[in-house]
């Protein structure tokens, strides 16, 4: 028997096994919105803004490795979501965002809410499609949920027109697809991957780079087994940090532009670089002629366009991460590398991460208590100096996750992010570290947090500026400050070299905003009211605590390599 | 870096409604120097073939094939750059403004071109203006657009981008 289009679509999404939607109602998704309302299994949630949305679908999705699903309206409903679809291209997260349409009559005609979604949104997503006829929406929602998880995953995005949602049509649900542009490797090339063995079995000074891709393919555990018989060390991009334990003897540290300098030492000084699941961003490479100038460079991916496109490598293996390190397992035998891992030692001990204590609250010291407090933890950031602080401090377990807008870099990513996490793993402690600027890019999700029962701690780490950009001010740009103090004001000079007595009061009082949105807020502004704070925290567990730090407005992320430099030139003071 | 010269792609695609703007949204959100492109159906109404010539370098061409490999809705890519081909172009040029000599001087230069497998003749003409066709190469039809554009005050040139397909004995461009 025939059915409706918004019938087969509750349907399909609950053959894929969806039990949350994260959706915003508009004029023409009522039909799926009133579909949606008829079903027990899908849990719908309502965010305060779409960009939100989509970062709560993305928050869900990298705790949990299932695909996150979003519903919106047409027009502005859509265009609000292409940040979100682009930070989950860039994050390779598995998302299915529908859109709604105006009915196909209607395309073309600059109707209201009409806007060519899917032309905006090829480039940043893996698949975009319009639904032009019912017959296929079975087939095409299939399709959307098998490419956003498989292979490297990513955003699609299914823009269903109004007359599609309500005309009548197969009832089925395909359970396989074929689709014969779009084949996954499930294989590995064993010859290329004996070579690359060989070339680490042969190596002096071997090196392991993790990226996301062990995260993503959750490779963690062949990984760790693999580099505790090889007795190798591992640095990690951002997006791999937690490849391994991190307080594990074998992990170095993150490298890159703020990696640490032991990490940026070993990979300018390894002999091999055996890379797995990294697209080589140039937040890793720095200067690409300097890049690892001594080794030979392994690269094992799974997509095939990232293999030698940023830097061009002596073994490319294209390979899902598990499957690559399955392989590994077989042949891997214990090496000797004692005197390569005190070489590195003696690099972490020249130029430890570390701030200075004499001066007040810390970063540093408030990710420590982060790590006392909340051992196990999904930990959620923003995007800013914060972020590269938590990449740098925080200890990360076999049960604990950072989630991070690594590619893309989106403020006002952490809030929300934090909160499908939350809605995903009610029973974890999801801690989101904030700062006071990506913060207020969506702020208005507290009421989604309270709406939702969701306990999150936000940590606000306060230094009343952008801080990110502020640095480079201070550092590249004679301290011109421009357009980075959040308390400026029309009174203000216009060659203000930072905050004196006369600055202006902060706006808004997060404490009290958050408390306005039936929340707890906290203000800490010495390290020892840190613990109390947390401990609070943890009490509250319906509904958000918002902890304001106020750290010293000078504080910068350090080391650092400066954008196209080599990353053997790591400003260390 | 190797040399930048032109090269051959033909692309198998899903015959259907925006892939020649994903395809050709890649070669400008890239930055990839597209010189062609050229699309049409095949046999098989689900898909189309597109010929398309980029001006690349060894690696960024081969980051080209990747990219367009990744793409759902691409089925098939072949690099025609070194195989034997079948490739032409078919080219139009109207000519104004001639008098009895210009009009003399065309016809045997469209004479001169018809060799080497291409097919160049003067299609349409009144008193003043003629209408020459080349089925060529894109490179001689270059040479034929350098000719009239020096030979003649006022042309205007319509040109269709190479469509290639892979030879089934020797080898011809």
């Amino acid at each position: 028997m025939d059915i409706t289009g918004r019938k087969l679509f509750v349907k399909a999404l609950e053959e894929e096994g969806v039990d949350t939607i994260f959706g915003y109602p508009g004029g023409t998704v009522t039909d799926l919105f009133d579909e949606l309302y008829k079903t027990d299994s899908i849990h719908l949630v309502l965010p305060r803004h779409e960009q939100a949305l989509i970062h709560e679908a993305e928050g869900y999705a990298r705790s949990t490795g299932k695909v996150g699903v979003c519903l919106v309206t047409s027009g502005p409903g859509a265009t609000n979501t292409i940040t979100g679809l682009a930070d989950a291209y860039y994050d390779n997260i598995p998302l299915v965002c529908f859109t709604g349409q105006v009915p196909l009559n209607l395309i073309g005609n600059d109707a209201f809410q009409e806007v060519d979604i899917v032309g905006m949104t090829r480039s940043i997503t893996k698949y975009s499609v319009t639904v032009r006829d019912r017959g296929e929406l079975g087939k095409i929602i299939k399709m959307a949920f098998y490419i956003a998880r498989t292979g490297k995953p990513g955003p699609v995005l299914i823009d269903i027109p109004k007359d599609i949602q309500t005309q009548t049509g197969p009832a089925e649900y395909p359970e396989h697809i074929d689709i014969r542009g779009y084949k996954i490797n499930n294989s590995v090339h064993v010859g290329q991957l004996k070579r690359a063995y060989k070339l680490l079995k042969a190596a002096k000074r071997p090196l392991i780079l993790a990226g996301g891709g062990i995260n993503i393919a959750r490779a963690n555990d062949k990984l760790l087994k693999f580099v505790e018989i090889e007795d190798v060390p591992v640095v990690t991009t951002i997006m791999g940090k937690g490849a391994i334990p991190t307080k594990h003897a074998l992990y170095v540290g993150n490298c890159g532009m703020h990696g640490k300098y032991a990490a940026n030492k070993a990979v300018s000084e390894c002999d091999v670089l055996f890379s797995i699941g990294t697209r080589f961003n140039d937040r890793i490479t720095g200067d690409l002629n300097e890049f690892a100038p001594k080794a030979k460079i392994v690269h094992i991916d799974v997509d095939t366009a990232s293999i030698s496109r940023n830097v061009v490598v002596d073994v490319p293996i294209v390979a899902d991460a598990n499957l690559a390190l399955e392989k590994l397992l077989e042949w891997a035998e214990p090496k000797k590398t004692s005197a390569w891992k005190n070489q590195i030692s003696i690099w972490e001990n020249e130029n430890p991460l570390g701030m200075r204590r004499d001066k007040g609250m810390t970063p540093q010291m408030i990710m420590e208590h982060i790590n006392k407090n909340y051992p196990e933890a999904v930990y959620v950031t923003d995007v800013g100096q914060h972020q590269m602080w938590a990449t740098q401090y925080l200890e990360l377990g076999k049960n604990s996750q950072i989630i991070t807008s690594g590619g893309l870099g989106t403020m006002g990513f952490g809030l929300p992010a934090a909160i499908g996490a939350k809605i995903a793993n009610p029973n974890k402690d999801v801690v989101c570290i904030s700062g006071d600027g990506g913060l207020q890019m969506n702020i208005q999700e507290l009421a989604t947090a309270m709406t939702q029962g969701a306990g999150v701690t936000i940590c606000v780490l306060n230094n009343y500026y952008l801080g990110m950009v502020r640095q480079m001010q201070q550092l590249f740009y004679g301290k011109r400050y421009s357009a980075t103090c959040l308390r400026r004001r029309k009174s203000c000079p216009a060659d203000c070299k930072g905050p004196n007595k006369s600055c202006p009061p902060y706006t808004p009082d997060f404490v009290k905003l958050v408390e306005s949105y039936g929340g707890v807020g906290i203000r800490v502004e010495k390290e020892e009211d840190i613990d109390a704070a947390f401990e609070k925290a943890k009490e509250n567990k319906d509904v958000p605590t918002l902890i304001e730090f106020m750290i010293a407005t000078d504080e910068i992320v350090l080391p650092m390599v400066k954008s196209g430099n080599p990353m053997s030139e790591m400003i260390l003071k | 870096m190797s040399e930048m010269k032109n090269r051959w792609i033909a692309l198998y695609v899903e015959n259907q409604v925006g892939v020649l703007a994903k395809v050709s949204g890649l070669f400008s959100g890239k930055s990839y120097n597209l010189q062609s492109l050229t699309v049409g159906t095949t046999e098989d109404e689900t898909v189309s073939r597109m010929t398309i010539c980029v001006t690349s370098d060894d690696i960024t061409f081969e980051q080209i094939k990747k990219q367009l490999n990744r793409m759902v809705e691409v089925i098939k890519v072949i690099d025609l750059t070194d195989v034997p081909i079948h490739m032409k172009e078919i080219l139009f040029v109207k000519v104004e403004n001639l008098d009895k000599d210009g009009l003399d001087q065309l016809f045997q230069i469209a004479e001169v071109f018809n060799t080497n497998g291409g097919n160049v003749r003067v299609v349409d003409m009144n008193g003043d203006s003629a209408i020459v066709e080349s089925k060529h190469t894109e490179h001689r039809n270059n040479e034929l657009v350098a000719l009239l554009k020096k030979q003649y005050k006022k042309i205007s040139v319509v040109r269709g981008g190479a469509v290639a397909i892979e030879s089934i004995s020797t080898g011809c461009r």
